[in-house]
């Protein structure tokens, strides 16, 4: 399929938190604030796309060929926790800048539904190693997008009045909605 | 969490020992339920032979070739009374916005669609997955693609696509593009 | 705590979804109907059950350092099953749930009541432990999904009580839907919350 198309879906259309359910858990617990959210979308994008990019090669170099395939969620859920606790190490040995940015928000993406799901999701849709690549990056941007949008949105809200019972939880899950039903107006685009 | 000494040989040995309790259950588990996935699949061509073939006595199962790739569809001739009352093209696209959609399409002797029926497909549950509702299916019927272009309206062809939903309603043209030129093909030269 | 407390807990005092705000993701995806919320619900209590009982059993026997990655294969093995199984027996259901059900092993559930309760305890209490949170999950999952199939699709496990050809009010089967039917129904637990906490201070 066309780069473009696959961009655009992958960020407004099917955006991964608003439409498909993807990584809720990351997404109403770390958008409160705009800097948190920030941080939180690029290493979400950087570990969607190199989890993407390892798990991919393990299922056509290793699994499929010796028909493997029923060995997959346990491969992908290894590797992906794996590559978590590596990166997470590589940045704090190189950065401490980066890891204050970044490192932080690691251990939490392993159990972020996002990266095992957008692994298995580029297997079930047949992409080529470079249709899935553009497309973990994409999902990673309309995960991060979401975030941004959110986080905005709740910086306000922390200044209104709220009834009790929907403080926390309820009124993120309203604003999640309203953001929802708006993205659906970019399903007509393509 | 225990009282086990955490030497090296220890960590090996209890992460090998579960590894290969878990990939023996798990190989065993898809033996047992391997046969009934194959025989649900196999039901539903079944069922979809049904719908859109007219009455038959006996079937005949051969296998084309693909015009538009290296392998081959399989087709089944529907025969009554001795003489051949249509076919029935086991196709597909990998065009799907979610990857690949299997279709079977039946056509009588005079390559007219007789009906079409969804094997397999994964596009979006609410949009694109409309292609196994009979509404969007409904104009393919009777329609020889000789005088009926499969290609959406917007791609100057005579299909109406479904809304929301062009890239899926593209991909099932293609599937039914790709049964009708291979069984012309096929019977040009037969 | 006794048993029944043990099982209770985790219904409502400690409902994953409403309390603890955990497993969101398939609380939102897969109840667009009751019988997929249902489906989801007992599929995931089957691998809480089963793997906190093997995390339970084993808890003596694994080397601290690496319990996290023996968790996530022992979790991975019982979905891993799972999926399989749906896949032969309940087709229908398996499309419908889709990659949801091989994201049960990143559910932080699972992962949380292993690490948190499961290496901890014995097995009947672990065992008991899972199937409370796993009803608690299920029960939440189906009032959800049949809430949103009602207003949705005008139906309750497929059955369907309005017009044939009529719609609901299709936003609820949809996305945005999800996310506000949620909203309220945890509104409302915090409402009974608040309710129940008052009254026992009162008291």
């Amino acid at each position: 399929m066309e780069y473009v198309i696959i961009i655009i879906s992958a960020i407004f259309i099917s955006n991964v938190v608003l439409t498909q359910f993807l990584g809720i858990c990351p997404f109403l617990g770390v958008s409160q604030k705009m800097s948190t959210a920030i941080g939180m979308g690029a290493a979400v994008v950087f570990v969607l796309t190199l989890a993407t990019l390892v798990t991919y090669i393990v299922y056509y170099a290793l699994l499929a060929p010796l028909h493997l395939q029923y060995l997959q969620t346990i491969a992908f859920i290894l590797i992906i926790a794996s590559l978590v606790q590596m990166v997470e190490i590589i940045i704090k040995k190189i950065s401490q800048s980066l890891y204050q940015a970044l490192g932080i928000y690691l251990p939490l993406i392993t159990t972020n539904c996002a990266v095992l799901g957008v692994a298995l999701l580029v297997i079930i849709k047949n992409y080529n190693l470079g249709e899935s690549l553009v497309y973990a990056v994409s999902i990673g941007i309309g995960f991060g997008l979401a975030l941004i949008i959110m986080a905005g949105l709740r910086e306000r809200l922390e200044f209104s009045n709220l009834p009790k019972a929907f403080q926390g939880a309820p009124i993120a899950l309203i604003l999640a909605g309203i953001l929802s039903l708006a993205f659906m107006g970019f399903t007509g685009i393509i | 969490m225990s009282k086990k000494d955490s030497n090296l040989l220890n960590l090996v040995l209890t992460l090998f020992i579960i590894a290969a309790l878990a990939a023996i259950l798990l190989a065993l588990v898809n033996k047992i339920t391997s046969g009934p996935i194959a025989d649900a699949q196999q039901q539903k061509e079944k069922d979809a032979l049904q719908k859109v073939l007219p009455s038959f006595t006996d079937l005949k199962t051969i296998y084309i070739a693909n015009i538009d790739g290296s392998d081959s569809l399989k087709v089944y001739e529907a025969i009554s009374n001795g003489s051949v009352v249509g076919y029935a093209v086991n196709t597909y696209t990998m065009q799907g916005f979610n990857g690949r959609i299997e279709v079977m399409v039946g056509f009588d002797t005079t390559l007219t669609i007789i009906n079409t029926e969804v094997i397999n497909q994964a596009e979006t549950p609410g949009l694109g997955d409309k292609i196994t509702k009979p509404d969007f299916r409904e104009q393919f019927k009777g329609k020889n693609p000789e005088n009926f272009i499969l290609k959406v309206k917007k791609d100057k062809g005579d299909v109406d696509a479904i809304t929301a939903s062009t890239i899926t309603s593209r991909a099932f043209c293609d599937a039914l593009d790709r049964a009708y030129r291979s069984l012309k093909a096929w019977k040009g030269g037969a | 705590m006794n048993q029944w407390q043990n099982f209770t807990k985790g219904i409502l005092k400690e409902n994953p979804v409403l309390v603890l705000v955990l497993g969101m993701c398939p609380a939102l995806a897969t109840t667009s109907s009751a019988i997929n919320g249902l489906g989801m619900g007992l599929a995931f209590t089957f691998v809480l059950a089963l793997s906190n009982v093997i995390i339970s059993a084993v808890r003596k026997m694994v080397p601290n350092i690496i319990r996290i990655p023996i968790f996530i294969v022992i979790i991975a093995t019982f979905v891993t099953i799972v999926d399989m199984v749906m896949h032969a027996y309940v087709p229908d259901l398996y499309k419908a749930l889709g990659i949801f059900i091989p994201l049960i092993v990143v559910n932080c559930i699972v992962l949380g009541r292993a690490e948190a309760f499961a290496s901890k305890n014995n097995i009947l209490s672990s065992l008991v432990d899972g199937l409370g949170m796993g009803v608690g999950f299920t029960l939440l999952l189906t009032v959800l999904g049949s809430i949103r199939e009602i207003l949705g699709a005008g139906s309750i496990f497929g059955y369907k009580f309005i017009a044939p050809t009529a719609d609901g009010i299709l936003v609820f089967i949809l996305a945005p839907g999800a996310f506000l039917t949620l909203a309220i129904l945890m509104a409302l637990n915090n409402l009974y919350k608040n309710k129940t906490s008052k009254t026992t201070k009162n008291s």
